[in-house]
Order: structure tokens, then sequence, then C-alpha cells
């Protein structure tokens, strides 16, 4: 073709010049990575708000710095990249989740360390997002607990308990109540609200309703079982997590704190005390927003239901025969391992691959 | 509407977008001033040319003859004169030869009424002829199709009007304005193939069309059933229909025939009842015209050989935002980028003129394993894991799991948070398996 007939081509179409060539499919559902991370992000916003507003300005200062220090670890670790990721919103998210995993007063440098260990050891270790076999926030969280258990167990409570008569500054949480109580205790109680009560592990009775509320000491974004499902369930409804996980998680954390949870108090078999177990301690941030991490979970539906059902059972162990009163994190991590082995077990049927209907009717 | 048939897993829900075309009636098209007709356009081998430069054809004269079993003839649309052979690129990229035919004024109805046989063969034959290849997109050709293996038997024939793609209407308005032809051909098809049960699969976003269907089957010699499924993309796959009319898998690797199962799209039909009753070989096709880059969205019948720039300027031109030409539908369809020389060929059942808006282009991001594009896969494929095995080079792991299943519906591009383009890469893989194959 002479170059002349391309010119007055040109010269007719000018729309042609700037046509984009691309593979199938030409069009898309318009979901994006930084959405997801968004939605994480608004999903968590009023657990935060309530976190600040119980545990007042430490709280808030502790969040900013882990969100600032997981954000400048992105940045320095992807300069010079192109493009960079640090506005994807993964950063951000990681921090947020290591300041909702932090007790309301810890000692500043703390989020810090754990922010800067999550993003540049956990996450660009292995290759930045999407590449880590770890939750980084969960890893960043576990690393400084181990380095500062001291700091990392001192619970500031709730403001609102100095006005009822309160006069310490800190305290246990109920999980840590009921670990210590149970160190020289026999006898029969109905279940841990009582036990709390009547030895008097803490300074105020607790309700299921503080539970639910976050009423309680504990990590910053822990404490409100109903803003967190809340915000799970608005991630539900952007299709942002399945479930899979966070049924299967609780399903068999449940039926196991259900069997086994009363024997510590002197009660038989199938007399635990789910609802205690399911609102205190990291269970509802842990199984709602860390199990569900997209990168360090499972990928087939059937894997989630494998990575639920033994999460909930670690949780389980960890919390009843471990030396700490809260096993989510570490359960949760120690899943995190099994996902590549999970992933390889469990694919999806192929089509067409299974026995045939057909065939018998054709033989 | 519940209860409403459909496959069994995966699968995705885009925005049909069919109101933009669907309401047009299928209109002629003013000939352009050349055909571009190419000589390879269906699957199997390339058909021999048969005229020679400036040689004066009659409409339905053979240009080119079928170079074997599995091929297929070129007529010519209208009557005119022979231009140039040149090399042109086809809708899905590939480079090929083809003839120009510069057509003569316009003429009245060429084609004489045929007596129809009823003899299996010769009817096979006479599809065969007249060019007959699946206008669903795939081009196979259908004498091949309809010629069942022996041993073999088909139990079921379904014409397929599902028409899963977005903004494609091609089918949907000729099961309304030739929904009595459509049943012909049916009727044809099963006298070659003598099934069982014969099945109409319409989507039950095209209420109109279940009706017209359901109105002209009523008449047919033979019984046909209508059967509604509910709206879900990729139904209008093979596999996909098969599984949801007659429940069966058609086997990884295997044809319909090894399920019993015979698939027609509506307008290969229509074509088999102008084949065999007017004697028309396929030299026409309905084309749909749409996208919001598209002035007046319509459906046309169009020559074969017409150039898409032709096509697009008759539908009054596209807007100043266009920013992709698809031939086909928006999930499976390839980007055009020549329009002035890609022509209309026998499996082109859209062209779209994309604006920026509706294609949402966007960076390619990491993999974060969301698996997504596993629970959309209607063939239960890991499309994230095939993709890394492509990607790494490798193969033999990519085969292993199961890369040669894939059906390049597009599922798992569409709903992929990270824009990674797994189809691509499942084309790629395929394409480097077949070379390896071909090397050794």
């Amino acid at each position: 073709m002479s170059t002349t007939e391309t010119a007055e081509k040109t010269a007719q179409k000018p729309a042609a010049q700037n046509l984009i060539v691309s593979s199938s499919p030409q069009i898309h559902d318009r979901s994006k990575t930084t959405r997801i991370m968004i939605d994480v992000i608004i999903a968590l916003i009023p657990a935060a708000v309530w976190g600040v507003y119980i545990f007042g300005i430490p709280a808030l200062l502790t969040l900013v710095l882990s969100i600032v220090s997981a954000v400048g670890v992105e940045w320095l670790l992807t300069l010079g990249t192109k493009p960079s990721t640090v506005t994807d919103g993964s950063a951000f998210l990681t921090g947020l989740l290591i300041g909702f995993n932090m007790p309301p007063s810890v000692p500043l440098y703390i989020p810090i360390v754990a922010s800067a260990f999550a993003i540049a050891v956990v996450k660009w270790s292995f290759g930045g997002l999407g590449s880590n076999w770890m939750n980084p926030a969960l890893a960043g969280r576990v690393f400084v607990f181990f380095s500062w258990t001291g700091a990392m167990t001192r619970w500031k409570l709730p403001m609102a308990w100095s006005a009822q008569g309160v006069d310490s500054v800190t305290g246990p949480t109920v999980l840590g109540a009921v670990q210590s109580g149970l160190f020289d205790f026999s006898g029969t109680v109905s279940g841990p609200l009582e036990f709390i009560s009547r030895d008097g592990l803490m300074p105020l009775d607790v309700s299921y309703a503080d539970l639910f509320f976050g009423r309680v000491p504990g990590c910053i974004g822990e404490v409100s079982a109903l803003l967190l499902i809340i915000g799970a369930a608005y991630l539900f409804l952007r299709k942002v997590i399945t479930w899979e996980i966070p049924l299967t998680y609780f399903g068999s954390f449940a039926l196991l704190v259900w069997v086994f949870g009363g024997t510590r108090f002197g009660l038989g078999l199938f007399s635990g005390d789910v609802l205690f177990h399911l609102l205190s301690g990291g269970l509802m941030l842990g199984v709602l927003f860390m199990a569900t991490d997209m990168v360090t979970s499972p990928l087939t539906p059937k894997g989630m239901i494998i990575f639920g059902l033994g999460a909930g059972f670690l949780t389980f162990m960890i919390r009843f025969f471990g030396s700490f009163p809260e096993g989510v994190s570490l359960a949760i991590i120690v899943m995190n391992v099994f996902v590549p082995m999970i992933n390889r077990a469990v694919k999806p049927v192929r089509f067409g691959t299974l026995e045939q209907k057909g065939k018998e009717a054709a033989s | 509407m519940k209860g409403l048939k459909t496959f069994a897993k995966g699968g995705v829900h885009p925005h049909d977008r069919k109101e933009l075309a669907s309401s047009e009636a299928i209109q002629s098209l003013r000939l352009p001033e050349k055909l571009i007709i190419p000589l390879q356009q269906h699957i199997g081998a390339p058909p021999t040319l048969k005229v020679e430069k400036e040689a004066e054809v009659a409409a339905g004269d053979i240009l080119a003859e079928a170079g074997g079993f599995v091929s297929s003839p070129i007529h010519a649309p209208v009557g005119g004169t022979i231009g140039e052979m040149r090399s042109i690129y086809l809708p899905n990229g590939a480079k090929t030869q083809a003839v120009e035919l510069l057509p003569a004024a316009p003429e009245g109805e060429e084609a004489a009424l045929n007596p129809s046989s009823t003899d299996a063969k010769e009817l096979i034959d006479r599809i065969a002829a007249m060019g007959i290849v699946g206008m669903g997109g795939a081009t196979f050709p259908t004498h091949v199709k309809y010629s069942i293996p022996k041993g073999s038997k088909a139990e079921f024939f379904i014409a397929n009007g599902v028409e899963c793609e977005p903004y494609l209407t091609a089918d949907h308005r000729l099961m309304l304005e030739k929904s009595s032809e459509i049943v012909k051909g049916i009727e044809i098809a099963a006298e070659i193939l003598g099934p069982d049960h014969v099945y109409i699969a319409i989507e039950n976003n095209k209420p109109d069309a279940i009706e017209a269907m359901s109105a002209a089957a009523a008449g047919a010699s033979i019984p046909i059933e209508v059967v509604p499924l509910k709206l879900r993309y990729p139904q209008g796959d093979e596999k996909m229909v098969i599984q949801a009319i007659t429940g069966r898998e058609v086997p990884s690797g295997g044809l319909p025939i090894a399920v019993g199962t015979v698939v027609s799209n509506v307008g290969t039909l229509n074509a088999i009842y102008e084949a065999v009753e007017l004697s028309k070989p396929l030299t026409h096709r309905v084309v749909t015209v749409s996208g919001n880059g598209i002035e007046n969205p319509g459906n046309y019948l169009a020559p074969i050989g017409t150039p898409f720039s032709h096509l697009i300027e008759e539908a009054g031109g596209t807007s100043g935002n266009t920013v992709k030409i698809v031939a086909g539908g928006p999930m499976t369809g390839f980007t055009v980028f020549d329009p002035e020389t890609t022509p209309v060929i026998k499996g082109t059942s859209g062209l779209l003129a994309l604006t920026a808006k509706e294609i949402r282009e966007t960076q390619t991001t990491s993999c974060i394993r969301c698996g997504r594009c596993i629970r959309v896969c209607p063939v239960g494929l890991s499309p994230t894991l095939l993709y890394k095995c492509v990607d790494h080079n490798d193969i033999d792991a990519a085969l292993e799991e199961g890369l040669n299943d894939c059906r390049e519906c597009g599922s798992c591009g569409f709903v992929c948070p990270a824009h990674i383009p797994l189809v691509q890469g499942m084309k790629l893989g395929k394409r480097l398996a077949r070379r390896r194959k071909e090397a050794s």
C-alpha cells in the first residue's frame, strides 16, 4: 500500500488514529484494587471513631502514627518505581489495622516499629502488595507484642469508667482477667461474666451489652463488636468479603467453646459461654477484617472454608490452653502459612471432567 | 423470575446495553464502493481462489472453493467486477488475503426458488456448497458439524438464540423478524440430524423473541420447545447452553456430540433455510452496529466484505470520544485497528464504537489473590494461576491446569480488580502451546 494512500486516510479519519487495541474483554465491571482498599478503610471508620471516643487522644495519636509510618515506609521503598503503589491504599489500610491492634496508651514508638516491620519486612521483602504470604498488620502486631510484651499488655481503661468510680487508669481486658483468675481457681461458677464479678477480677462488672457496644478495655479498634459488624456488613454488600471465612471461623470457634468452654468453670460439656467469647477480645476484628484479607487467605470458596475452620480451631486452642489470653492473631498467622498448601490441595472442579451421564447414554 | 434454567457455576452479569439497538429493525445497507472479501472466514483449511482480476461475477457466484472437507466456499454477495488481491487484517488481527469486489449497479431479487430436498446427504452437500459456517462467531463449517461421526447420535438439537454478549441484538432482531425462517432452518437441521428433542434457547431479557419464536415453533412440523433461560453471561457459549438445557457437561476437550447434542446459532439456521429453500449462499449477515460512540445504533443486513468504516458511516458515524472499535461483542470481541480495510466476515455479529466511559481502561496492578476470577470461571479454571504459568513461560503447567478448557469468555478479566489481562494470557498460552506442538 502506498504511503500517499495511507496519508489520505489519516486526513479523512483522524479518529481512527487514536484507537485502543487490546485483548478482550473490552468492558469491565469497574472494580479496582484501590476501591477495595478504600471500602475496607470506610468499613473500619466507625470502630476507629469509637476507639478514639472511649480511649481519648492517645488512641488517636496511635492510629495516626501507625498510618503515617506504614505509608511513609511504603513511599520510601517504592521511590523510583513507576507507578508507585503508595497511593493504592494498601499501606494506609495496613497502618490503620496496626493502630486498631494497639493498646490505647502504648508508647508511640511501638506502632511506628510495628508498621515499619509490617511494610518493610512482611510485605516488601516478598515483593509488595499481593506477594506477601502473611498478613502484614498481624505480623507487625505479633512482632512488637513479643518485643515489648509488657507495654503491649498494659490496657488503658475506657475514660468513662473513672466517672463510675474507678480510680485506676489501667486494668486487664476481660479475657486477661479470666485467664489470670483461672490460675488458682477451683470450684464452680456459671460462666466468665459471673466469674469476673464474683472474684472482682475487673474494676467494674462487665455485661454482654458492654462487650457488644465496646465499653471495655482492649485494643483501640477491637472493642466494639457492633461497629465492626456494621463495617463488615458494608463490605459484604460491596462484595469485598464473602461468607465463607467469617461463617466457618465463627462457627467452628463457637462450637468448640460451647462444647468445652464450660469445663474451666467446673461445669460439664456443652455449657460454654459462646456469646462472651464471640464478643470479647480481638475475635470480631480478626475474623471480619484480618482473616478475610484477600492476599493471605485461600483463593477458592472451599479453601476459605478450610481456612476458617482451621483458624477457629486454633483460636480456641490458644485461648483455652495457651499461655496468652488472646489467640486470634496467632491463629490467623498460622493459617496464613497453610494457605499455599490449601490452594494447591483445593482446586475448583473443572467443567466436563467428572463422570458423564451423556457417556452412558451414548454407549 | 425464579426456576429458570441456566448453567451450573460461575458467570457474570454485565449491563446488557441492548436497549441501544434492540428496537431497531434490520435494515439493508447502501452498498460500499468496494467489498473486501477475505478468503479465510472460517475455522479450517483456506479455500482456493477461483476468479481473476477484472472478471465479471454475478451475485452468488463462487469466488473461492472449499479447500478440503473442513473448509467452506466463499460466494459473491452481489454482482460486480473483481478488483485487486490484497493483504488485510481480519477482525481478530490475523493477516489474510482478500479479494476486492466492485459492485455493479443494484439489481433485483437474484435467487430462484428451488424445491427442497429431504435427503440428509443432499442437504448437507447443499449447506456445504452454500458456504454456511457457524454465525455465532466461531465460524466452524456447519456441514462438518452436521456430519455426525459413526456411533454417535444427536439426541438433542439446540437452536441458540441466547445472544448473551452485551450490546448485540442481531440474533434478537432475526428471531423477531425471521422467526418462521429460523423454524424452517431448524426443521432442515432436524431432517439431517434426526434428534429426539429440539429446543430453542433464549435468555429471558428478550421476552418478545421468546413469544415470536414460540408462535413460530407452534406451527412447525416437529415438536420444538422454546426454553427461556435466566440472564447470565456466558450462557450463549456452546458448552454452557448445553448444560443449561440438557444438564450435561461436554467433556473437557470434547465436542458437543459427545453428550449427544448439536447446537446451531439462530443466524446460522436462517442461513441454512436460505441456502436450502432459496439456494442463497451465505453472502450477507445481520450486524449490530452499536455502542455509545455510534450516532445511530442499529442492525444492518451487510454483505460479507463490507469494510467496517462503511458500516460505521452508514450508522451515522462515530462521535469524537470513541476510543475502541470492537468487532463482535464487548466480552469476546476484537479491537479493530484498521477499520478502512477490515471487513464484515461470516462471523461478525456486531461492530461497536465504545467510548472511554464505557471501557474504563485503567492500569494493571498486582494480583491481590481475591479469587474472583476463580469464582466467575464457568469451566472451573483458576485464571490467576494459569496467567502466572503462562507469564513464567511454563506451558506444561498451564496445560496441566486446563489451559485448553478456557472458553475465552472474558468473565475473569471482566471482574479482575487488578485489571490483569487474564484472557490475553490464556490466548497467548494456547498459541505458545500450539507453536510448540507444531515445532516438535
